[in-house]
């Protein structure tokens, strides 16, 4: 690969934070790094992988908004976690996250376990846990 | 309180960790060096072994791997450390920053608030450089980012304590003792022989080249075999592997190429500079791949273009043994 011919294609993945270095040769043939936006065919396939999330997360908010499921339901496929996953992360046995799925317990929980969902998702405080509108497309 | 360490980016964050380390310790290794030393191209299809239901694909070695390399080839001492408990852990590097040691750390990807969104995935083996501390918050020298980034107590806690496969359990590394002088041109021998073991001489059919003829002899079936939906699934997942950050395919292509211009200068001979050249063709019909195989995953898709892909996939398999092969005539 050329220095020329080191793909710019944006489709704002990178969201602007970064670029992605890449070698290529220049002039005199020899290689240098040159700093790229993105490619389309990597584009292209992350998308789609993106895509994908973004549809179950989707499908998790709409369950929340119903009343069937608690917004940790939400929060767990916003991070991309199952429940093996976000049990780790909050030291809980799997059953017990479960169980928090539905808004009945959900809206008994303790602050303390509140606080570990917090942390888990990353999270500033328990009012977020209520917010469905982070990341969205 | 900032330690004055040079940041610069890197095409993988391994390489790029400890090439950035050494330099601060005075020793001056490109990537390119550090990767090729760490014989960071590889090859392996593993169709028995699969990953969210997908044979797995892959263009590196396992994380960690040319980091152990490095130290050894170069005779770094290197102390390496996991915690059981994240603030112990968090405690030892307040520790070192304040003794001014840039302290590198293995950490999950997800969390890490600075990534862009579409790159955050539960990938366990990043790394990176504490390099201070200012106002509560950690400077971080993370080679895949332009700038140094920042991260509060609880983030950096939360990417050092990431849960899933691979948990980095708060592994925390620094240089103990760098030798005097390195002896840089068995190091990249040592670099080049081992690459040329793995990717020729490996016996059995999933490693190195034989493993990319052995990819392409399956990817032939695949509509037949899996059905089309499937088949595309398992090609877009080869191309994620191929382009995605610091899994390797095209790009340590040329990255090997950087390499042999650098090993070629170093150990004073010429053909490897030629075989550079050949080794970027190469790298550049596995662009080639990755468009094609995401024509394919786009959709119209007939059994006739995946033959076309796996015949393709047999010419690169080919092109990239000769490079081998070259190398080892040129340095024997």
């Amino acid at each position: 690969m050329k220095v020329d011919e080191v793909p710019q294609d944006d489709a704002n993945l990178l969201e602007g934070k970064t670029r992605d270095v890449q070698y290529a040769i220049d002039e005199n043939g020899k290689y240098i790094t040159v700093k790229s936006v993105g490619w389309d065919p990597k584009n292209t396939i992350m998308q789609q992988a993106w895509e994908v999330e973004k549809k179950k997360i989707r499908q998790a908010k709409k369950l929340v908004m119903d009343g069937i499921k608690s917004p940790l339901y939400y929060h767990m496929f916003r991070c991309l976690m199952n429940v093996k996953l976000l049990s780790s992360y909050v030291k809980l046995p799997r059953y017990k996250v479960k169980r928090h799925f539905d808004p009945k317990i959900f809206s008994k929980l303790s602050a303390q376990i509140l606080d570990k969902y917090v942390y888990a998702f990353g999270l500033k405080n328990r009012d977020d846990l209520l917010k469905l509108e982070l990341h969205e497309d | 309180m900032k330690i004055d360490f040079e940041h610069r980016m890197a095409a993988h964050c391994e390489n790029g960790v400890i090439s950035n380390m050494l330099r601060y310790y005075g020793i001056d290794l490109s990537e390119a060096l550090i990767f090729g030393i760490g014989s960071g191209i590889y090859f392996s299809y593993l169709p028995f072994y699969k990953l969210n239901g997908m044979p797995v694909t892959s263009f590196r070695p396992w994380p960690g791997l040319i980091f152990k390399r490095i130290t050894k080839a170069l005779d770094i001492k290197m102390h390496i450390e996991l915690f059981k408990n994240p603030e112990k852990a968090m405690k030892a590097l307040d520790d070192n920053l304040e003794n001014g040691i840039p302290t590198g750390m293995v950490v999950g990807v997800f969390h890490l608030t600075y990534f862009p969104a579409p790159y955050r995935f539960h990938f366990n083996a990043h790394n990176i450089v504490g390099i201070g501390k200012e106002n509560g918050e950690y400077l971080i020298s993370d080679p895949v980012m332009e700038k140094i980034e920042k991260l509060s107590y609880n983030d950096l806690k939360r990417v050092r304590y990431a849960m899933g496969i691979a948990k980095p359990k708060g592994k925390m590394y620094y240089m103990e003792k760098i030798p005097q002088t390195i002896d840089l041109e068995k190091a990249i021998m040592k670099g080049l022989k081992r690459t040329i073991l793995e990717m020729v001489k490996l016996p059995g059919p999933i490693i190195g080249v034989t493993g990319i003829k052995y990819l392409s002899s399956r990817i032939k079936k695949w509509p037949k075999k899996y059905g089309e939906k499937k088949a595309a699934q398992y090609l877009g997942q080869i191309v994620r592997m191929l382009e995605e950050i610091g899994t390797g395919g095209a790009g340590f292509r040329f990255l090997f190429s950087a390499f042999l211009q650098e090993a070629s200068e170093k150990l004073q001979i010429p053909a490897l500079n030629d075989l550079s050249m050949e080794m970027t063709n190469v790298g550049d019909k596995w662009r080639e791949f990755a468009v094609k195989a995401g024509r394919i995953c786009k959709g119209r898709q007939t059994s006739e273009t995946y033959n076309e892909l796996s015949e393709f996939l047999q010419t690169i398999a080919d092109e990239e043994k000769k490079v081998y092969l070259g190398i080892e005539k040129a340095i024997s």
